[in-house]
């Protein structure tokens, strides 16, 4: 019964079981100014869900607390609580080291390490020690870059610069240095924004992929991305959580007047 | 969107208004890259103004004037445990037989020892005559060289008509400490005082500097102590290096007691001194590293210390060094907080450890400068060459070490 007062978005989803991240009422403060106001959403296991809304909605803000990557912001504030697995994130017995590496992320613009190609996949198991040995680490870094699609592409020359790579290359790079450490959901802010066309079909191919796996959490400017690789999407709009629902019913039929007015162009 | 009330005329783009001021730009343009051209002159001029004086007046100070000694050695009754005593009396006699009465004064104070060391090298010279080579008195050898008063000059040709005088390279001063002849003082134990100085300074300033810059910029809230603490070291970075000597001279000296005139005081103040310029170059840095990395490395979970020491500082790592060169090649040649704690004093003996009493190259530098003798003067040049050599060597590692840790993203 709380649960229906609190989500005050027009939500309207078929229950899941378990969802694999919960949030309720969370809003984010930058000192005095409200980013986030009162978000309440949960992420499941099997689709991929979509964070769409014009610049400065707060879609990245609010993706940023699902890992607690919005510690790093000095004056930064998180209020509500945000569950994984039924733990809540920001509790004080929470490990935030280990939570990154449950909740992976790929950022907005590739960001290797100016490493070699295997020391940027290997880098997370070796920190967390996934890798009993050498023949252990060159296997998870194997499948990391198959899974991410550029094993193919990259597997006669393991120790070149991973910033060598082209800019599509550089972000599969870093998709599987995230599932290196075997994450239970990825985070990506949007993933594609800094890529080509060609690119970005790559890593939207790699998202189906990844489906199941893995939850997956994608911000994205570009709606006909949210259509395409999104189960579920949320629109974002002034740090609200406007509407939050199947990605087909929000494209095609928007509930909140503001959601119908984003997503047929007349404001974005 | 109506037309104002005066529309503007078209520009005219080939008037002659135009013309002109495309004209003033091409000479603005003209003129400031004579000006910057003129100004990368004039300074090269310095340089090799002062490279080339160094060089002309510092040459003659690696080159020494040595004479022609027979030794008879049966004769002077010398035996392999001879004291030096015994050798320098022998020497003397020797040369007053040769050249005449006060034929031992043309000799340097030292000469005797090069026997001594041959004598060591082959006891079975005691045995035979030989002809050796020693070093020549500094009268001698100043006029030998061209710079000697008119008394030395006469006795300098008077020798040179009997073939017995030549100039060889002088690894003496390479190789000694300093004197107060100075036909026999050597730069070594300068050299030797401020790379042990340089050693003390480097091991304490670095790690104490690149550690503040790091905590400074990763770990550190944002507010008014932490402004405090820039400021402080922006401030002490531009302190006088006179009063980091009087720091050093009333907590090291007369507070811990530490030994006077030794490389570790020395290497001490000349941390504090250096450790702010290590601090800024480090934040500067470490800044420049893109936020990014830091983020992709949260990002899978590392560890603040993980990312610091992993990403941030292996990136920051060729910014750091050159910091710290920078600030190692001001304190190798700084000299006045190095006499306020004592380091103006006469070492004639190479430092054997941190602890013992020395001298550094500036220092040594500034005393001999002050020195009446005219044979100072090439020995002044000569240390300076050494000096320059030592800070060449000194940036050419770090040039080398950036290019070694320069990683791009």
């Amino acid at each position: 019964m709380n649960d229906m007062q609190t989500m005050t978005a027009e939500t309207r989803l078929s229950n899941d079981a378990a969802p694999k991240m919960t949030a309720r009422d969370v809003s984010v403060y930058y000192g005095a100014k409200k980013a986030i106001d009162c978000v309440s959403i949960d992420v499941s296991q099997e689709h991929v869900t979509a964070f769409i809304g014009p610049s400065g909605c707060g879609k990245s803000t609010f993706l940023r607390t699902l890992n607690r990557m919005n510690d790093t912001i000095a004056n930064a504030r998180v209020d509500g609580a945000i569950e994984l697995d039924g733990e809540n994130i920001y509790a004080p017995s929470m490990d935030v080291v280990q939570l990154r590496a449950r909740v992976g992320m790929v950022f907005q613009k590739p960001n290797p390490f100016p490493k070699s190609i295997y020391e940027n996949v290997a880098y997370g198991p070796r920190i967390h020690g996934l890798a009993a040995g050498r023949s252990e680490m060159d296997a998870i870094v194997e499948q990391s870059l198959k899974r991410a699609g550029l094993w193919e592409e990259v597997k006669d020359r393991l120790q070149e610069s991973g910033t060598a790579l082209s800019g599509g290359q550089q972000q599969r790079l870093c998709i599987a240095r995230a599932i290196a450490v075997e994450p239970e959901v990825i985070l990506m802010d949007e993933p594609c924004s800094a890529l080509d066309p060609i690119a970005t079909a790559k890593i939207e191919e790699l998202i189906h992929e990844l489906r199941g796996r893995y939850a997956i959490v994608i911000v994205t400017h570009n709606m006909q991305q949210a259509a395409r690789v999104s189960q579920r999407t949320a629109f974002f709009h002034l740090g609200n959580l406007v509407e939050y629902g199947e990605t087909s019913e929000i494209f095609t039929n928007p509930r909140v007047e503001r959601t119908k007015d984003y997503i047929t162009g007349r404001y974005g | 969107m109506s037309e104002t009330a005066s529309p503007r005329a078209p520009t005219d783009w080939k008037g002659n208004a135009m013309q002109r001021r495309i004209r003033r730009r091409y000479a603005a343009e003209r003129r400031f890259r004579w000006l910057g051209l003129g100004a990368i002159l004039i300074s090269a001029a310095f340089l090799a103004f002062l490279l080339v004086t160094m060089i002309g007046k510092g040459a003659g100070g690696f080159r020494q004037t040595e004479i022609r000694l027979d030794l008879d050695f049966p004769r002077t009754g010398l035996l392999a445990s001879s004291t030096g005593g015994e050798i320098e009396g022998a020497v003397a006699a020797a040369a007053d037989a040769q050249f005449g009465p006060d034929g031992a004064r043309l000799l340097s104070d030292s000469a005797w020892t090069r026997v001594e060391r041959a004598i060591e090298r082959d006891p079975s010279l005691l045995q035979r005559k030989e002809t050796l080579w020693l070093a020549a008195a500094t009268n001698v050898d100043t006029a030998y060289k061209g710079n000697g008063d008119a008394g030395s000059e006469a006795i300098v040709s008077r020798l040179d008509q009997r073939d017995v005088l030549r100039t060889s390279f002088n690894t003496d001063f390479l190789v000694s400490a300093d004197a107060t002849d100075p036909a026999s003082v050597g730069i070594w134990g300068a050299f030797k005082g401020s790379l042990l100085t340089m050693i003390v300074t480097l091991a304490l300033a670095f790690p104490i500097g690149v550690l503040s810059a790091v905590y400074l910029e990763e770990y550190a809230k944002r507010n008014r102590w932490t402004d405090f603490v820039e400021v402080s070291i922006n401030n002490l970075a531009a302190v006088p290096s006179i009063i980091f000597g009087l720091l050093g001279l009333a907590v090291f000296l007369n507070t811990l007691h530490l030994p006077r005139s030794a490389p570790i005081v020395g290497g001490l103040t000349l941390a504090l001194m250096t450790m702010p310029v290590i601090v800024i170059a480090g934040r500067n840095a470490i800044k420049s590293v893109p936020p990014s990395i830091r983020d992709a490395a949260l990002g899978i979970g590392a560890s603040k210390v993980q990312v610091v020491f992993h990403h941030v500082l292996p990136l920051a790592l060729p910014g750091i060094l050159t910091g710290t060169i920078i600030g190692m090649a001001r304190a190798l040649g700084e000299t006045a907080p190095l006499l306020m704690i004592g380091m103006r004093a006469f070492i004639a003996t190479p430092p054997a450890g941190i602890a013992a009493p020395a001298s550094v190259l500036p220092v040594q530098i500034f005393l001999w400068s002050d020195e009446v003798s005219r044979g100072f003067v090439e020995k002044t040049s000569a240390a300076i060459i050494v000096l320059l050599v030592f800070l060449l060597a000194m940036n050419g590692l770090a040039i080398y070490l950036r290019n070694k840790f320069e990683r791009r993203w």
